[in-house]
């Protein structure tokens, strides 16, 4: 997909082989339990509003499976609400997002609570139980949903943590934890129940160059040595596209530009151009609309805004 | 600009009823998890240590202070018609019947009420409430439901020790400083102080305070705007609406159990 959708911008030929799960040609995914190009999550002409401003309008979005597949885009595009719409958390006004086959906004809460089950979501602020222990709080969508002995529920919590570095830090509480620290174990969290998808909310923003690192490394780890598929949600360019399989770039309430890493970096529109490369103005501006300067400054009575 | 004033009216009038609608929803559904708690009684007795335990301090010394000042206050009175040995009766059945609820209800919505507020607020806030729904663990269910049953259970507790220590006090004051007969004291409680009418009625009250106290502050935590000056303002709302729910149902409450 992708060339030929209105609204979306272009890619350019292909110059490396498609990354797993990408059809070279459309983007359309490979190999798969339900269908042989059934993706694990597909989203059509998906619209929703808050209020008057339109966060998506129209977007058509595949997540294939076995792949890490980023959606990026600008702050304040909606990429933490898309997780959220996937999640089934908030309901798009039209639309469908399916996810391995199922509707996830016509599921009753109890086949929705199964589906989550299913998938794992790491969250920007870590979003650990500030009562619970690192261990507790990897323990605990075990706990909730695996009869397990106590001896292996241990077990299987310290390959976690040994998983993401923090084996040591068991018996820490959340709030003796770095950021880092943090985000690492609701990551050991997230993959607790081995899902079959984990959905990562901004994993990199206001990381330290090694806790990046590492977390970079350990997305792309999980995910390959999982067998699970990820879709990162973030602004952080090189980092999300040195380990990305495909990539979604958003902005003003659609897809603008999509396809391989390599393909999305040598896209030619002004508002992909404008993303990638940071630059201040462009298409989307810097400054929120707002009258002259000039005019605020020496703006007098009523009419100031303060 | 009358029209402008009726329509902010219409406007706060249909937040209070959608208000009034979410809360009821969320007691539904808050009922609806006491299954699921059945067989996990260590979740609510962590909730009954949080709230009742964590809150005998302030009641121990609270109730102890107001039986004493009522004793004072009694003695008084009731020595100017010579009947200073009806205090152990008039000190007794004000802390049961009223004083005992009521204050222990309010003290339980500043200590533990407030705490239960800003708790679940800062666990919507940080976002914890939906790391759980992202978990398949329902949040009501697993966060609420304990706490609520926890309050409900705690409050009768709290209100039978305010209720106990304040007589102590009154004792030490009627009897020990301003030299009421002993036995006077306490052979009077125990013969004019109804079980049923008494005792019971109390029991009641504090149940329904403790419904409403710990209803109203998970709510608001629940219900708050997941931001610092959000669960701020809910924590106050939550003190403010228990402080009065609990002052109004007791006159109902009252009216009814000894109205007729």
């Amino acid at each position: 997909m992708g060339k030929g959708l209105p609204g979306v911008a272009a890619v350019t030929e292909h110059t490396a082989p498609p990354p797993i799960g990408i059809n070279a040609n459309a983007g359309e995914c490979k190999g798969g339990a339900m269908s042989p190009t059934m993706p694990l999550v597909r989203i059509r002409g998906l619209r929703f509003a808050r209020g008057d401003k339109v966060i998506f309008d129209g977007v058509d979005i595949d997540i294939c499976r076995g792949a890490v597949t980023a959606i990026m885009g600008p702050s304040g595009t909606g990429k933490t609400t898309l997780l959220k719409l996937i999640s089934g958390q908030l309901r798009p006004q039209a639309g469908t997002v399916e996810v391995d086959g199922a509707d996830v906004h016509r599921l009753s809460r109890r086949d929705l609570y199964a589906l989550r089950t299913r998938m794992g979501m790491l969250f920007q602020s870590g979003a650990l139980l500030g009562d619970l222990s690192v261990f507790d709080n990897v323990a605990f969508p075990l706990r909730e949903h695996a009869r397990l002995p106590k001896s292996l529920l241990r077990r299987l919590v310290l390959l976690k943590l040994e998983a993401v570095g923090l084996r040591g830090a068991a018996a820490l509480m959340p709030s003796q934890l770095s950021g880092g620290m943090a985000r690492r174990v609701a990551l050991a969290r997230a993959v607790a129940l081995d899902p079959m998808m984990v959905m990562y909310d901004e994993p990199f923003t206001g990381q330290d160059p090694i806790s990046m690192g590492v977390l970079v490394s350990l997305v792309r780890h999980l995910n390959d040595a999982g067998g699970s598929s990820s879709i990162i949600v973030s602004h952080d360019v090189p980092e999300t596209l040195s380990i990305a399989d495909y990539v979604y770039v958003i902005a003003g309430g659609r897809v603008i530009c999509q396809g391989t890493p390599t393909e999305v970096t040598a896209d030619g529109s002004p508002r992909a151009r404008q993303f990638l490369d940071g630059q201040p103005d462009g298409p989307v501006h810097f400054h929120h609309p707002a009258a002259p300067l000039a005019d605020e400054l020496l703006a007098t009575g009523d009419k100031r805004p303060c | 600009m009358l029209t402008e004033a009726l329509a902010r009216l219409g406007r706060s009038g249909i937040g209070a009823i959608a208000g009034l609608g979410r809360a009821s929803l969320l007691l539904v559904a808050m009922l609806g998890g006491l299954r699921e708690l059945a067989p996990r009684p260590r979740l609510l007795l962590a909730q009954v240590y949080n709230i009742g335990v964590l809150s005998v301090l302030i009641i121990a010394v609270s109730g102890l202070f107001v039986g004493m000042v009522l004793s004072l206050q009694g003695y008084y009175v009731l020595a100017q018609f010579g009947a200073s040995e009806s205090l152990g009766i008039m000190v007794a059945a004000s802390l049961v019947r009223e004083l005992g609820p009521v204050v222990a209800a309010l003290l339980v919505a500043g200590r533990a009420g407030s705490a239960l507020t800003a708790e679940i607020g800062l666990m919507k806030a940080t976002e914890q409430l939906s790391a759980l729904e992202m978990m398949a663990v329902d949040p009501v269910r697993r966060i609420l439901t304990p706490r609520f049953f926890g309050g409900f259970l705690a409050m009768p507790l709290l209100a039978a020790m305010f209720s106990a220590l304040g007589v102590l006090g009154g004792w030490f004051v009627g009897v020990g400083l301003l030299g009421v007969d002993d036995g006077a004291f306490w052979s009077q409680m125990q013969a004019k102080l109804d079980f049923r009418e008494d005792v019971v009625n109390g029991v009641i009250k504090s149940l329904v305070f403790g419904v409403v106290v710990t209803w109203i502050a998970l709510f608001q935590g629940y219900d708050a705007t997941p931001t610092s000056a959000g669960v701020s303002r809910a924590t106050t709302r939550s003190v403010v609406h228990a402080a009065l729910a609990v002052l109004g149902l007791d006159f109902i409450l009252t009216a009814l159990m000894f109205g007729g």
